[in-house]
């Protein structure tokens, strides 16, 4: 059990009587692809947002390889080695594409917190040449210049996830990655989830579309109303009675 | 990008020639006298610094006079107790407005937004109204601190230096030498400035600005960012006091009072927050009106403006004596309305506009708004092919495509 | 115990004072979602519409009376306002009641300015930085203070209560209370109680408190919400002008009296909670009653300068212990 880097342990949520989170128990393995579904409301993001450092439990712990993640700042989280994609893309907007990288790649050697006054951050040319190597990568090569919030949703969420992987993360949160998107986009996008995923990094991806989760996931939880319904392999949760009655239940009624 | 250091050194370059050279540049203008120059310098410095604060993290301070006053009682004191050389005051001045900056910095950062300006504000007014009462010993209350005859002056007195008025190793702060001085002062602190904002910490702070939320999810700490670029502005606050007292060493309470805080806000954004010029122009600006038009009265007036025929003279003469001399409040008071209608981004925008010179983005913010996808794709798709160094992905090209037309 | 009981009612004139401020602050801030500069500009305007109505109503006629001479030998000159020359002793009243009978010029006279205000300058700075709606309405401020300031001079312009009420409620032999600051606490109770009538049990109201809620969705319902945030603004004008008129009486009015008070008034705001009507009532009362206790000898030995800083001392702490203020929402403004 000494691989398992994510352990959300007893978690409750409420908000103001509203039960997010009911007893939430989950273990995230080291290089797997765990997916965690849910109709809407079901507390996904809430959970994610737990785990981040958001939002504080109401009950329970999270612990990342060992190390309690409860009541820690955003960014000592962050620095212990978890970074988030959000649903909508939190990036610099007035900062330019390559800058935006920058910034991670800069938390990443100095730290949180580092002064530095009397350098110039354009003649940081490791840092700048790597930036522009992983933007091209991800197909943003062509406006390193632009202000990123000039960029389209699409492109947004490529920055963001830039961000993320030039963080070097030894855990990867992505909530909705493909939302709103084309289906060309998407298919474009679970190809390069594929190659990170390859690259042996642990992901743990919040989606609704099931195309996605499927041809990414080697685990899948079920939340719904806040608590775990179901918990196993893909084959598993789609023959799952419990499940299709989470998803379907609301029709037949 | 890669010219970016080039141009620095032009610039800087520039402005140490502009300083050199304001007397005779400001001559057309009726301001080349060391008086009203010494205020455009020493009221430069402040507003550099107050940019650094606002223009970069868009943090509003509205309580940055403090560190002026404080940096001017810390400045009398040294020429009382020290020296009249103005050395040990700058220093003397810098550090102790850091260490006010850093106390009332540290509980005010706790919040942003608003209440950040609020907290700012009720710390100024609670340093004016002690510095007005019970600190009295230390301010000399309404009176004002002043240098006199008989302070004792330890170090001078040690080394057997006379005189009472301040110096710079015998240059006198008077005149022509003590524009010279803050003008040399003036141009490190803008030069520190330049290299503050194109350091990785300049663009933490305007990382900062944009999404504290993803700071903090990409590792960083914002509060001792946003703390340190508020005890620099607060000793760049300082060290324009110090020189306040230094060419003036009277320091009065009326130094604090939140208007003059007021005063450098409206400073910068006229000359445009974030920029690096903009503040050196608009703290000139306000001050030369401030000069010009206070000075003015209508018996000047009426002889300028004799041209006119004699049916309508009086009428306009009256009706523009309203805005000069005791009136020149009115003239600020549309400056600022005027500035903050037409030119939100302060007279560096306009100068932008004026000469076309387009910022480093080739794309403009559209904020966040629903069009903004649409607008921020289409302007991609304009783009020729082998823009920058690598050319587009297929993938992107398509999704553009399908965004517009999805729409 | 009479020592505290005079405490708290030295502090209940100006509490209420605050309190109106703040409450036409807080209202326009809730709900057009601008921070107002101005709006200690129109407390000052409302104090000079008190003025101008004593000044209106005490222009004199001169007669000379060439039977009658003066000590100096020249013939003596009969001055009466003339008021008091038509009206006779309707008149008479009138001058006595100059403060309270300049309501009936305030409330015009403040609604035209404000809705000139909010459709001239405000409405186009809605969505824009709070900096810039600071700026340009700190501006206007300036505009309107230089231009009270040629008309009526700079020296302050002391107002005289009604002669009924300007007496003093002896409390003890020692101590007594004018009857004026009561008139004034019982006024802003009334004012107070009215605006909030006012927004609680009409469908305007609703409305404004659905569009401090969510602007857009009341807009989207079909809602013409522009037209009621100017009317906000109107009502918010005129209740920061008859707080200023009624005030006349206890500070002489002066051109810059407003940019005093609205410093203090937006700390009011802060401690009540941004956005709260309730919360900047409570906290004007609150903050005027602690400064009258910290302004007491007792308290000053002790606490040197105490006097001074109370007000901001307490704004800080609420600050920082609990953000949203006495009774503000969670989480507003805070970025």
């Amino acid at each position: 059990m000494n691989n398992i880097v994510l352990h959300i342990d007893h978690v409750h949520k409420t908000f103001a009587g509203l039960h997010a989170l009911a007893d939430v128990n989950l273990d995230i393995r080291q290089g797997e692809t765990h997916a965690i579904i849910g109709p809407n409301g079901a507390g996904k993001s809430t959970l994610l947002n737990v785990c981040v450092g958001r939002l504080e439990p109401t009950q329970g712990k999270v612990l990342f390889d060992g190390v309690e993640l409860t009541g820690r700042h955003p960014h000592e989280i962050c620095q212990l080695g978890v970074a988030r994609v959000f649903q909508t893309p939190e990036i610099f907007g007035d900062l330019t594409v390559i800058e935006n990288v920058m910034m991670s790649m800069l938390a990443r050697r100095d730290g949180a917190f580092s002064l530095h006054l009397f350098s110039r951050f354009d003649a940081q040319h490791e840092i700048v040449s790597t930036a522009e190597k992983v933007l091209t990568d991800l197909g943003l090569g062509y406006h390193f210049n632009h202000l990123a919030s000039a960029l389209s949703r699409g492109d947004k969420r490529r920055l963001e996830l830039a961000m993320c992987l030039t963080q070097k993360p030894k855990l990867l949160l992505l909530d909705e990655p493909t939302a709103g998107m084309a289906r060309a986009d998407t298919n474009a996008t679970v190809d390069l989830l594929k190659k990170i995923k390859q690259s042996g990094m642990t992901i743990v991806i919040i989606e609704h579309d099931m195309h996605v989760v499927f041809s990414l996931a080697d685990r899948i939880t079920v939340l719904a109303n806040g608590r775990v319904i179901a918990q196993g392999a893909p084959e598993e949760i789609k023959g799952n009675p419990k499940v299709i009655e989470a998803y379907l239940g609301d029709e037949e009624l | 990008m890669r010219n970016t250091k080039v141009r620095d050194v032009i610039l800087l370059g520039c402005f140490a020639v502009a300083a050199v050279a304001a007397p005779l540049l400001a001559a057309p203008f009726g301001a080349g006298y060391p008086d009203l120059l010494v205020k455009f310098a020493i009221f430069g410095i402040f507003a550099v610094g107050f940019n650094i604060l606002f223009g970069l993290t868009g943090y509003l301070s509205f309580g940055h006079a403090v560190f002026l006053g404080v940096g001017s009682y810390a400045a009398v004191w040294s020429f009382k107790l020290v020296s009249v050389n103005i050395l040990p005051a700058v220093i003397g001045a810098i550090l102790v407005s850091g260490l006010f900056a850093l106390a009332i910095g540290y509980v005010s950062l706790r919040r942003s937004g608003i209440y950040f300006s609020i907290l700012t504000l009720a710390f100024a007014q609670m340093c004016y109204n002690l510095a007005y009462s019970v600190l009295t010993p230390i301010t000399n209350g309404e009176t004002g601190l002043r240098v006199l005859r008989d302070d004792p002056r330890y170090l001078d007195s040690a080394v057997g230096v006379l005189g009472q008025s301040p110096s710079l190793f015998g240059l006198p702060m008077t005149g022509w030498t003590g524009y010279y001085v803050c003008a040399a002062v003036l141009v490190v602190a803008f030069a520190f400035s330049v290299a503050i904002f194109r350091s990785p910490f300049g663009m933490t702070l305007r990382a900062i600005k944009t999404n504290q939320n993803r700071m903090g999810y990409t590792g960083f700490n914002s509060r001792p960012y946003l703390l340190t670029a508020f005890v620099i502005s607060g000793m760049y606050a300082g060290l324009a006091g110090s020189l306040m007292a230094a060419t003036d060493p009277l320091a009065g309470a009326e130094r604090m009072q939140w208007t003059a805080s007021g005063e450098v806000v409206l400073m910068t954004i006229l000359g445009g927050a974030g920029t690096l010029l903009g503040p050196v122009l608009g703290s000139g600006v306000i001050k030369y009106f401030e000069n010009i038009f206070s000075a003015y009265n209508e018996a000047q007036l009426g002889t300028t403006l004799s041209f006119l025929p004699e049916s309508i003279h009086d009428g306009v003469v009256k009706t523009l004596s309203l805005f000069v001399g005791e009136g020149w409040q009115l003239t600020l008071g549309l400056l600022f309305m005027v500035v903050v209608i037409f030119l939100p981004g302060g007279i560096m925008e306009g100068v932008m506009r004026v000469f076309r010179v387009k910022h480093t983005p080739p794309v403009k913010s559209l904020g966040d708004s629903a069009q903004r996808d649409i607008v921020g794709e289409s302007v991609i798709e304009e783009m020729p092919a082998d823009y920058g160094a690598h050319p587009a992905p297929e993938k992107a090209l398509a999704e553009a495509k399908i965004g517009t037309t999805a729409q | 115990m009479d020592a505290i009981l005079l405490q708290i009612m030295n502090g209940l004139d100006k509490g209420g004072a605050y309190a109106l401020i703040a409450l036409g602050l807080t209202l326009v801030f809730g709900t057009l979602g601008v921070v107002n500069f101005a709006h200690g500009a129109l407390f000052m305007l409302g104090a000079f519409c008190a003025v101008a109505m004593n000044k209106f109503l005490s222009y004199e006629t001169v007669v000379v009376d060439p039977t009658q001479l003066t000590p100096w030998g020249s013939p003596l000159e009969i001055r009466t306002p003339y008021v008091q020359a038509l009206l006779g002793d309707w008149g008479k009243f009138l001058i006595d009641y100059s403060v309270p009978v300049s309501i009936l010029l305030a409330i015009p006279v403040m609604l035209i300015i404000s809705l000139i205000m909010e459709r001239g300058l405000i409405r186009f700075f809605y969505k824009r930085p709070h900096a810039d709606q600071i700026l340009v309405t700190f501006g206007l401020a300036i505009i309107l203070q230089e231009i009270v300031k040629q008309f009526f001079g700079a020296n302050p312009i002391p107002q005289t209560a009604p002669s009924a009420v300007s007496g003093s409620l002896a409390i003890t032999s020692a101590i007594s209370y004018p009857y004026w600051r009561i008139v004034y606490f019982l006024f802003s109770l009334g004012v107070v109680a009215a605006v909030m009538a006012f927004l609680r049990f009409t469908t305007f109201g609703m409305v404004v408190r659905a569009g401090t809620q969510d602007r857009e969705t009341v807009g989207l319902l079909g809602i013409n919400i522009q037209r009621r945030f100017t009317i906000v603004f109107g009502l918010a004008g005129v209740v920061a002008g008859l707080a200023g008129l009624m005030y006349t009486p206890i500070v002489p009015p002066d051109y810059h009296m407003g940019m005093d008070f609205l410093v203090l008034s937006f700390v009011v705001v802060v401690v009540g909670g941004m956005g709260s009507l309730p919360g900047a009532v409570l906290a004007g009362f609150l903050l005027g009653i602690l400064q009258s206790f910290a302004s007491m000898n007792e308290v000053k030995s002790i606490l040197p300068g105490i006097d001074q800083i109370i007000i901001y001392l307490v704004a800080v702490v609420i600050l920082l212990v609990r953000p949203r203020g006495l009774m503000g929402r969670k989480g507003i403004m805070e970025s």
